[in-house]
């Protein structure tokens, strides 16, 4: 195998941004919203530019798919490190309906093209909440996966990784090529130095379509209605365990 | 969603939202939730090819530097004006680690050797900084105290102070302005007497930005007897050397996080290799980057005036007064346009000028406008939007009060509105000639 890395990096709405709903509950306002890399995106990237520094990979690619500014978040993950980017194109309606099986298939396709030593992803967007891209690439490719890393290491040519779980930490061995979700304390994302900013401008992002990689991203889904979460009301503060009890049962909830 | 509120760094997500408690007589009032500073309209990346001067490093550019002061700067604000001072080492060496203190320093020196623009974008978004005295600080550093040495310094001066200046490892502040002198910079009294290798220098400096913890200190002295515009030089003074004292550090009306120090000089000893560039020329070397100061002051507080417009809206909208948002009065949000409008006209001359600047022309007359309506701009936006806060924006808890104190300096530093419009009128040709 090659020693080359393929990162999946997602542009999304910012997370300090106030979501709206557009009036028609179709979905959700993104028309001159801040949008950036999705965090678990860049803990990704960062985990791939480290093992890089220590030479344990060769290569690090990052790919994003999406429309025109998709490049952007190419570009930053390129300003942390990554040596070169592949920007699928996907626009309009398909963009709208773009979700994590179609995903999986473009970076499964990917991964095979670029004969990757592992795939790495965030675990999951912080706007859709699916923590499913990961785990259907992995499918798709028939190949072992590490999800959910704190921790990553090289052990010859397997990879140890130490998983968050519910129960705590659950250490496991894989064999490569795999696919590696990153969790939360993998490792704390550098900041995009000015040089480094400089230097991206010079690195080459490919342009690919869908249809190239033998791909066909219709959606199995479709939206009906987006709401926003219910507002919360007031709580009810009860004496006893029996009045916590009747009062339950008062709101039909057992 | 709930993984979007846990995911992130915690301390980022807490320290970026302050909440408004209020004590009310009347009713229960709604804790309200400070909506992110970013305003909901910055979709710049999407006008990126048509920008005058940006491109798309410089919002790649802007964006990092905006992580580092969400993470790094300020969640410590709050504290750091309380205190006084701000970890000037701490902080200058995270932003030159990360490359935004040497923009448009030669690269041979750490710096990336970039134009102006690369500067502007910087001073533009230091001004999300929740404060008037860091960016300040930072403005002294990287665009006061070193274009002097990057441009006319010996290669020895810039490996000594340049380099660790632009590493962060070191904090300058500039020596000009004396208790008897400030307007008036030909009439200092500071002197520089030669002695053999040696300047022995005597003397005192005011309102030094940075003075209690630099390492350095950019100094204009009388290097001899002569025409008051061609007797001066700039030296660079280590602030550790015997004979430097800091005599006290000057309580101020605003910018409390900034450090200010009044500076004396008895009897310092310091090598004449340490003078930048000619004997005789420190006067013109300062007066050559006045343009790039005053440009960097207008990016800096436009910003802020923006931001501070931001938040006067979102708060005015959740607060209430006769039954509806304050808001909805037409004299607010009528007044808001009047601002907004101005600081969009503000911009325009900014990024015009900068555009003519880095194709090498001089921008004297515009820098000098655009340093003149920022400073008084900001004086209108601060007591404008501080009304429309009421009660709340008299306390200390809010922004917009200390926009409205940091901001009044503007006015009066770097060049005074008199100074401006003196400048002014010299290339209209309406000053008198005496």
């Amino acid at each position: 195998m090659s020693g080359r890395v393929l990162v999946g990096v997602k542009r999304v709405i910012d997370y300090a941004v106030k979501i709206r709903v557009k009036p028609d509950n179709s979905c959700v306002v993104t028309d001159g919203v801040k949008h950036s890399m999705n965090p678990f995106c860049e803990i990704a990237v960062e985990e791939a530019v480290k093992m890089k520094e220590k030479k344990l990979i060769k290569e690090v690619v990052v790919v994003s798919c999406g429309p025109q500014q998709a490049m952007e978040t190419i570009r930053t993950a390129l300003a942390m490190g990554a040596d070169r980017g592949i920007h699928v194109e996907v626009t309009g309606k398909d963009y709208e309906n773009l979700g994590p099986l179609q995903v999986s298939k473009i970076m499964a396709a990917l991964a095979k093209k670029e004969d990757v030593l592992f795939v790495i992803l965030g675990k999951q967007a912080i706007d859709d909440d699916c923590n499913q891209t990961g785990q259907m690439t992995a499918a798709l490719l028939d190949w072992p996966q590490g999800t959910f890393a704190s921790e990553l290491s090289m052990e010859g040519d397997k990879i140890k990784v130490v998983r968050e779980i519910d129960g705590g930490l659950e250490t496991v061995k894989i064999n490569t090529p795999a696919v590696i979700t990153a969790d939360l304390r993998l490792n704390t994302p550098r900041y995009a130095t000015l040089p480094n900013i400089m230097k991206a401008k010079k690195k080459k992002i490919a342009n690919v379509k869908p249809a190239d990689l033998g791909v066909d991203i219709t959606s199995r889904l479709e939206v009906l209605r987006v709401d926003e979460p219910p507002q919360r009301e007031a709580g009810v503060k009860v004496e006893t365990v029996d009045d916590l009890v009747a009062r339950l049962k008062e709101a039909g909830r057992i | 969603m709930a993984l979007r509120e846990g995911a992130l760094r915690l301390n980022l997500l807490l320290n970026s939202r302050t909440f408004y408690k209020f004590n009310s007589s009347v009713g229960v009032r709604s804790l309200s939730e400070h909506v992110s500073s970013t305003p909901v309209t910055s979709s710049a990346p999407e006008i990126a090819s048509d920008h005058l001067i940006y491109t798309q490093e410089h919002f790649a550019l802007k964006e990092s530097l905006r992580k580092i002061i969400d993470q790094e700067i300020n969640p410590h604000v709050e504290q750091w004006e309380a205190e006084g001072i701000f970890p000037a080492h701490k902080v200058f060496k995270i932003l030159g680690s990360a490359g935004f203190l040497g923009v448009n320093k030669p690269v041979e020196y750490g710096g990336l050797g970039l134009d102006y623009s690369y500067s502007v974008a910087v001073a533009e978004e230091l001004g999300h900084i929740r404060c008037g005295g860091i960016p300040m600080a930072i403005g002294v550093q990287t665009d006061m105290t070193t274009p002097a040495l990057a441009r006319f310094g010996s290669a020895v001066l810039k490996q000594e102070f340049l380099l660790p200046s632009i590493m962060g490892d070191q904090v300058a502040c500039l020596g000009v302005s004396e208790v008897g002198a400030g307007s008036d910079v030909s009439s200092i009294m500071t002197k520089a007497v030669r002695k053999g290798d040696e300047y022995v220098i005597n003397g005192g400096k005011m309102w030094t930005t940075n003075g209690t913890q630099a390492d350095w200190i950019c100094l204009l002295a009388n290097t001899s007897d002569g025409p008051p515009h061609r007797n001066k030089s700039l030296i660079c003074v280590p602030m550790n050397l015997p004979g430097v004292q800091i005599a006290r550090k000057i309580e101020k009306l605003g910018m409390w996080s900034s450090d200010t120090a009044e500076v004396f000089f008895d009897d310092v000893h310091v090598p004449c290799k340490n003078i930048i560039g000619q004997e005789g020329m420190g006067f013109t070397y300062q007066m050559l980057q006045f343009q790039e100061e005053r440009l960097w002051a207008v990016a800096n507080i436009l910003t802020m005036m923006e931001n501070v417009i931001q938040e006067t809206i979102q708060y005015t909208k959740q607060r209430k007064i006769f039954k509806r948002p304050v808001l909805h009065n037409q004299s607010v949000h009528f007044r808001l346009a009047e601002l907004q409008t101005e600081v969009e006209l503000l911009r325009a001359l900014l990024h015009s000028a900068t555009a003519l600047y880095i194709k090498g022309n001089d921008v004297t007359k515009l820098a000098s406008m655009a340093k003149l309506k920022g400073g008084r701009l900001a004086r209108e936006v601060g007591d404008s939007c501080l009304q429309f806060w009421g009660g709340m924006g008299f306390t200390s808890d809010v922004l917009v009060s200390r926009f409205y104190r940091d901001s009044r300096l503007m006015s009066i530093g770097g060049g005074a509105d008199e100074v401006m419009l003196g400048i002014i009128c010299k290339y209209m040709g309406t000053l008198p000639k005496n």
